[in-house]
């Protein structure tokens, strides 16, 4: 792990839009040297607190630290050049004024990063096929999005941002982005946040991953132990009632006599052997899966 | 190329293993780095050093300092010996489970496996 890589810690971090909160009361530990992913539907709070933690915006309640060498002490990233210039936030807006010619703004980003490799972002233009010579608001909503791949990827900051920042880009060039993460992150690691709700497409990129919905913290865990961790159980309604009394019920739904039922929990083989010789089928729940039940806007069955 | 139903690092140690089985990875042949995994198939490198460490765990794996990860020399038999002693819970029970379900007579099973001789 480079030795730059920054780690995150919010206590009781909360932001309120007109006093409805956008972030209610998160604690978070972002280790730092891994791609994290923060998951959640549209409107559920991943773009406020990318800001947040980029020092875009103040907290209205409780703190967020960010915590590295070079850095001494954990510090808050608002107004503070020392934290911030080794923070790289890429919003899909793109942050950088429409006038500004396309050379310019990688001018202006090598000027302000610190760890700013110049190669890197050539090599990237080129791949991605970014005209430098051209004003932002002649450019494609494809081309401004992966201009802030670009810039993202080629300050090589320590904590990296990336908030649906490749949404813009077409399929191959999404590709073509997690590639290059994949290739540079390999090269000099640092901690990586990215943001999506393109879940099934990110999920292989990511170590760990944080869900948000309605500005909560649904989970926050390590993608391998997500993974398995739900499973789907069909059978007899009466037998899958029974079964699955006592577990966290993510969805139902019932056809006919025939019941599934989707629940939160690690089956160990005895369960499994249990389960068989009730009758039941067994099926697992990808993490795409998993994600969309979390996030259901009413879930159904209980939830405990 | 991964489902999402498993940790990957498993799918991955799995991969490995097929491949050491079929003979696609020879013995004391060196296996990709886990950056040349990670980007080859998309995936973080540390689930690729995960799959990576839990083979070396096995003894599937041994590692070279410096150079890299190996299959060992005695991986295929360590391999086929404990594939040998699941087979029939693996794969002679359900195909006659499945047999039993479906009706077709054990005797007409019986007869098909013995056109393939006593080998």
């Amino acid at each position: 792990m480079a030795d730059t890589a920054l780690s995150v810690h919010t206590d009781n971090l909360s932001v309120r839009f007109a006093g409805a909160p956008a972030l209610d009361r998160l604690d978070l530990r972002l280790a730092p040297g891994k791609i994290h992913g923060l998951l959640g539907r549209n409107g559920s709070g991943k773009s406020t607190l990318a800001a947040v933690l980029a020092g875009f915006r103040q907290p209205d309640e409780g703190q967020v630290l960010i915590e590295g060498a070079g850095l001494g002490t954990p510090m808050a990233p608002y107004e503070n050049a020392v934290v911030t210039s080794r923070i790289c936030l890429i919003r899909e807006s793109g942050d950088v004024a429409d006038s500004l010619q396309v050379r310019h703004a990688l001018a202006l980003a090598a000027s302000l990063r610190p760890y700013w490799n110049a190669d890197l972002a050539g090599e990237l233009l080129d791949r991605f096929e970014v005209p430098t010579n051209k004003r932002m608001q002649k450019l494609s909503r494809g081309k401004k999005s992966a201009l802030g791949a670009v810039l993202g990827l080629a300050s090589r900051a320590p904590l990296t941002i990336f908030d649906e920042t490749y949404l813009g880009m077409d399929v191959p060039s999404r590709r073509a982005f997690y590639d290059a993460l994949l290739a540079d992150y390999a090269e000099v690691p640092r901690t990586i946040v990215l943001s999506t709700h393109l879940v099934n497409e990110v999920s292989t990129l990511l170590e760990d991953v944080v869900i948000l919905d309605n500005g909560r913290l649904v989970t926050q865990s390590p993608v391998d132990s997500l993974r398995g961790r739900g499973a789907a159980v069909v059978g007899p309604a009466k037998v899958v009632d029974e079964f699955t009394a006592g577990f966290t019920v993510l969805a139902e739904e019932k056809l006919g006599g025939t019941k599934s039922i989707t629940v939160l929990g690690d089956f160990d083989p005895t369960l499994l052997a249990q389960a068989a010789s009730a009758g039941l089928e067994v099926g697992p729940v990808g993490l795409q899966e998993l994600f969309v039940h979390l996030t259901a806007p009413t879930p159904k069955g209980t939830r405990s | 190329m991964f489902d999402e139903r498993s940790p990957i690092y498993l799918q991955i140690a799995e991969q490995i293993k097929n491949d050491i089985v079929s003979g696609a990875l020879a013995e004391d042949e060196q296996v990709m780095s886990t950056n040349q995994y990670a980007a080859f198939y998309r995936i973080n490198p540390a689930t690729a050093a995960k799959g990576f460490a839990q083979l070396v765990d096995e003894g599937v794996l041994y590692k070279k300092r410096g150079i890299g990860m190996f299959v060992s020399p005695n991986a295929r038999d360590l391999l086929r010996t404990g594939r040998r002693d699941s087979f029939f819970a693996d794969v002679v029970d359900p195909m006659i489970r499945e047999a039993m379900a479906i009706g077709v007579p054990l005797r007409d099973v019986l007869q098909h496996i013995r056109k393939y001789g006593d080998s």
